[in-house]
């Protein structure tokens, strides 16, 4: 455990991603959301619109222990903006 | 502008699904029961209306799953069955010529009680962001509209039981403007510690834990009613465009409806709301075949309507019924379940029972049907609802070829 209370942990994965999205907003008829080829789809495409992304972002910052910036929130559109905007916070926050 | 009903949705206490429900309700089968959903063991009343055997992932795409309450997944299960039974994909109609009314007393009160316990014992991160809507009145209506792509007028009305009805009315305003068709009706679902809270407030509950004999309308031992979950769905058409559709089925017209308003509660309006009703059917008191009467469940309250009753038809004038005896009191779901069951008592030619009571107090001067369904040639029925605060609603539906 780290100092937050959390489970300390280093990245979040795309399975990790996925399984928290249909945890916090259900799947998505048709589309496995831990195929690679997600990553760089919109996220409208993936019919996950912006509530969808609040509800499990403010899940991911309970688990994670972190605070994310709401701004850089809006412009990660894709998978891999989102996974790359977490993992800075979580390589900071390592590196505090 | 004719208003026709092609297709029916149901969710109610003793039977989920149009056909279920409607067999049950000829059966004299009873929904009543002690209440499940959570320990009311500590609360005054503790029957319910609980609607059986209803499993969310059957009804509910995952991706609805976390932003929706109860009632949510009851309408939306309900607005599917209407539309499937009307054989018609709304979605495929002129842009913005479908749209859905629906009525509701208290929106996402199961969803809006965890979240609200989420915010004061863990804290506001803790507190869902589908609460943002998913506790809302119009809650049912945005959801029906988005699955459905009823992009056309759409609305919610709030005025408790008579809801059903009021929102039925919405909906042939919208027909009158040129929509081509509304699903209109009403559900409600508050059975948890809050909604329970605000029901046993009103102060109308009965107390009594024999399901039997829980809620009896008319009946000289009346001494309250039991809350119910559910109601049902309609889908309204102008009547041209469900024949230029080529709509297989008409279950019957909406003929005529009022609303009127108790501005002094010792001056009930309900008889008024059922003679501008019937003056825009068109039609007289001696046309009325059948009444499904609003059936409070209290002695002031049944007198009232007995007696506007008695003074339209006369002393046991015209049957009467309330098969709403067997879901207990479903608020904006009760009379949009009426109606339903009005449209299927002309189709089957069939007065559906009151169960729970014998027969009317002395002061109640109707004609009951109870016991067993009455067969009847059955052509017009009027359907009455009152709601809490003052509101009233009357409903004429005949039969298709009337």
């Amino acid at each position: 455990m780290d100092d937050t209370g959390h489970p300390a942990r280093g990245r979040l994965e795309l399975a990790d991603l996925a399984r928290l999205l249909s945890e916090c907003a259900g799947d998505s008829e048709g589309i496995d959301m831990t195929d690679p080829v997600v990553l760089d789809q919109d996220w409208m495409d993936l019919n996950y619109d912006s509530i969808s992304l609040i509800q499990t972002t403010s899940r991911i910052e309970r688990d994670y222990g972190l605070q994310l910036d709401e701004e850089e929130l809006g412009d990660a559109d894709t998978p891999r903006r989102y996974l790359d905007m977490v993992n800075t916070a979580l390589s900071a926050r390592a590196g505090v | 502008m004719t208003a026709v009903v092609t297709g029916i949705g149901v969710a109610a206490p003793n039977g989920l699904g149009t056909d279920a429900w409607w067999q049950a309700v000829l059966r004299g089968e009873s929904g009543i029961r002690p209440l499940t959903r959570f320990d009311a063991s500590g609360y005054p009343s503790r029957l319910a209306g609980e609607v059986p055997g209803f499993v969310d992932e059957e009804h509910v795409p995952s991706r609805l799953l976390p932003q929706t309450d109860r009632v949510t997944r009851l309408s939306l299960a309900a607005a599917k069955e209407a539309l499937d039974d009307a054989e018609v994909d709304p979605a495929a109609l002129p842009q913005y010529t479908a749209g859905v009314v629906t009525a509701a007393s208290s929106g996402g009160f199961e969803f809006g009680q965890r979240e609200l316990q989420a915010l004061w014992s863990k804290g506001s991160q803790y507190v869902s962001a589908y609460q943002s809507f998913a506790w809302f009145y119009a809650v049912n209506s945005g959801q029906i509209s988005i699955r459905h792509g009823l992009r056309g007028a759409s609305g919610v009305l709030v005025s408790e039981q008579a809801g059903g009805l009021d929102a039925v009315a919405q909906a042939r305003r919208q027909l009158r403007k040129g929509a081509r068709l509304v699903v209109a009706g009403g559900l409600d679902s508050a059975l948890c510690p809050w909604g329970w809270a605000a029901h046993l407030a009103g102060g109308a509950m009965t107390t009594a834990d024999d399901p039997a004999a829980a809620y009896l309308p008319f009946d000289e031992r009346a001494k309250g009613h039991v809350v119910g979950e559910g109601g049902a769905l309609l889908v309204l058409e102008d009547a041209g465009a469900a024949r230029q559709r080529g709509a297989r089925r008409v279950y019957g017209t909406v003929a005529g409806q009022a609303s009127t308003f108790d501005a002094d509660p010792a001056v009930p309006r309900l008889r008024a709301a059922a003679e501008q009703a019937l003056a825009e059917a068109g039609i007289g008191p001696a046309y009325v075949d059948v009444v499904f009467a609003d059936a409070a469940g209290e002695r002031e309250a049944d007198r009232a309507e007995a007696q506007a009753l008695a003074d339209l038809f006369g002393p046991r004038g015209v049957p009467v019924t309330a098969p709403k005896t067997m879901t207990g009191r479903l608020s904006a779901g009760g009379a949009s379940l009426d109606l339903a069951a009005a449209l299927l008592a002309l189709r089957d030619q069939v007065v559906p029972p009151t169960t729970g009571t014998a027969r009317p107090a002395a002061d109640c001067p109707l004609d009951l049907v109870t016991g067993a369904p009455r067969p009847a040639r059955l052509r017009t029925a009027l359907v009455l609802a009152r709601g809490r605060g003052g509101f009233n609603a009357a409903a004429v539906v005949r039969a298709a070829a009337a």
